[in-house]
């Protein structure tokens, strides 16, 4: 008869699900220091609350949104390894690598400018504040691919509405964190940080336009904007800015990483349109991740009939 | 007297070597281990392979100028017939796979956009300099003729590294490295050219 010893692993010694998956965080920080020991026993400390959200936990009571489109959805696998994340590095593939690097606990995202009540709101507040949507969308990026992501998160007009704008609010400005050890991109030159992106007031109350912090009903991972991101799926991605930490409302046009970077080619609108091409590609159509052939890009990506009055008037080849 | 066999032996693993990105690419695309954009990948390595083959070629005659030693010129050639062999896989990945014979499009691509017209007059270029490879050729064409056709590489490569600098959205290290690379390779030669006008260099 085997007799079996037993385990000499008890089980309050099993790492945590949440530890575990801040791992190389974990090693990252007790390489990074001479004092290796010192910092190591700060870093478990800090991890000894687990994060109600951390990237990659399921976020609890989503419920199905309004605008989903039927299409096939891109695998996970693709839109966790196929990231322009140039905090994280410009290779498509670089932001999945180095995502370790981004802690997104302890945050905060501050609203401030033009608004009756300006606060700055813990990250773990902003997320119960309303209740968390699936918004099943194309997501159309300016490099002519594309993807169907099921985001979760709720309408930026609900959160707009409670900040109360005054009448000088018309448009808003949002930043991305500035922190260089631990999004690396940012000591290179490759565009001005931090990244700053901007939405005209109307837009940003649409109801298509949400703030997200997750996708596939988990939190979000870093490489895809952690903890909260824009989401406006009628306008190039790059519109989309991710892991923001300041949302300024603001009187007039406020500038924007990308029109900063190449003004000629990116504008402060960027509404998906196959009919104004970059001005080194054409955007008439794009390839959908995990499909052959191209296909058609469609105007405003498929959310004309949604957003197109908001343009009214407005001679899109020069506001491109 | 014959090459000792060693050379012989170097230059083929070298040949042989060189192949190996391609059916790397190949394999990884059939597996589906290209990542999410597959198409995308393998353009962007073949056009990668494609430049840093041209550039090896192109430094051939710099280190035998700057060392003496020779036997890189031997790989010359098998080097530039390997850079248009990856030039071709690019072209018809861009062709046939990723713009899928839609020639509407490819005409609308080469004539208004600048960064694929470089890359394809780059192209263009390397097509004589492969034709005219052959012993028989050089023969046919006389050497001064011939030498003289075979500095479009130089324009071929200038171009190349231009069509990726265009292409690149903000991060130009790259493109850069190609180009601080191919104007060392250049300098070298004009340098010696200078220093040495009525010698006899080997092309």
């Amino acid at each position: 008869m085997l007799i079996h010893k037993p385990s000499d692993i008890r089980s309050s010694e099993i790492t945590s699900r949440v530890l575990y998956l801040r791992r190389r965080e974990f090693l990252a920080g007790g390489a990074a220091t001479a004092t290796g020991l010192a910092l190591t026993l700060a870093g478990c400390k800090s991890q000894a609350s687990p994060t109600p959200a951390a990237p990659g936990l399921a976020l609890p009571g989503v419920k199905k949104g309004p605008f989903g489109t039927a299409e096939p959805q891109t695998p996970f696998s693709d839109i966790t390894t196929y990231n322009n994340f140039y905090e994280l590095g410009t290779d498509k593939s670089d932001p999945s690598k180095n995502a370790g690097s981004l802690r997104t606990r302890p945050w905060a995202v501050a609203f401030e400018g033009e608004i009756k009540k300006p606060q700055v709101i813990d990250i773990d507040t902003l997320i119960k504040l309303y209740p968390l949507e699936e918004r099943i969308y194309r997501l159309r990026c300016v490099e002519a691919w594309s993807m169907v992501i099921p985001w979760v998160g709720f309408p930026l007009g609900d959160l707009v509405k409670r900040l109360e704008p005054t009448s000088r609010a018309r448009y808003l400005a949002f930043t991305t964190l500035l922190a260089p050890e631990q999004l690396p991109g940012q000591k290179t030159g490759v565009l001005d940080w931090p990244y700053v992106e901007g939405l005209r007031i109307d837009e940003a109350v649409h109801p298509l336009t949400i703030l997200a912090v997750g996708l596939y009903g988990k939190a979000l991972p870093n490489q895809d904007g952690a903890p909260v991101r824009l989401v406006v799926p009628w306008k190039y991605g790059f519109k989309s800015i991710k892991s923001i930490v300041k949302v300024r409302f603001v009187d007039s046009e406020p500038p924007t990483s990308w029109n900063r970077s190449a003004p000629r080619e990116y504008g402060f609108y960027s509404n998906v349109n196959p009919a104004v091409d970059h001005p080194r590609w054409s955007q008439s159509k794009e390839r959908r991740i995990g499909e052959f052939r191209r296909r058609d890009t469609l105007p405003f990506n498929g959310y004309a009939s949604e957003v197109a009055s908001l343009y009214a008037g407005m001679d899109l080849a020069k506001n491109f | 007297m014959a090459r000792p066999a060693r050379e012989r032996l170097l230059k083929l693993a070298i040949g042989v070597a060189v192949t190996v990105p391609a059916a790397r690419i190949a394999w990884r695309f059939y597996a589906g281990a290209l990542g999410p954009n597959p198409i995308a990948e393998a353009l962007n390595r073949l056009g990668f392979w494609t430049l840093v083959l041209l550039l090896a070629g192109l430094s051939c005659t710099p280190i035998k100028i700057l060392t003496g030693w020779a036997f890189p010129l031997r790989l010359r050639r098998m080097l530039g017939l390997e850079a248009f062999a990856y030039a071709c896989l690019h072209f018809l990945t861009y062709f046939a796979v990723d713009q899928f014979f839609d020639f509407g499009e490819i005409w609308k691509d080469i004539a208004k956009r600048k960064f694929i017209t470089i890359g394809f007059a780059a192209f263009v270029m390397l097509i004589p300099l492969a034709v005219t490879s052959t012993n028989a050729m050089v023969r046919r064409l006389g050497f001064p003729r011939w030498k003289r056709l075979h500095r479009l590489v130089y324009l071929a490569a200038t171009c190349g590294v231009i069509h990726f600098a265009w292409r690149v959205k903000s991060d130009l290290r790259q493109p850069m490295l190609f180009g601080f690379v191919l104007a060392v390779l250049l300098a070298i030669r004009v340098v010696d050219h200078l220093r040495a006008p009525s010698r006899r260099r080997p092309a």
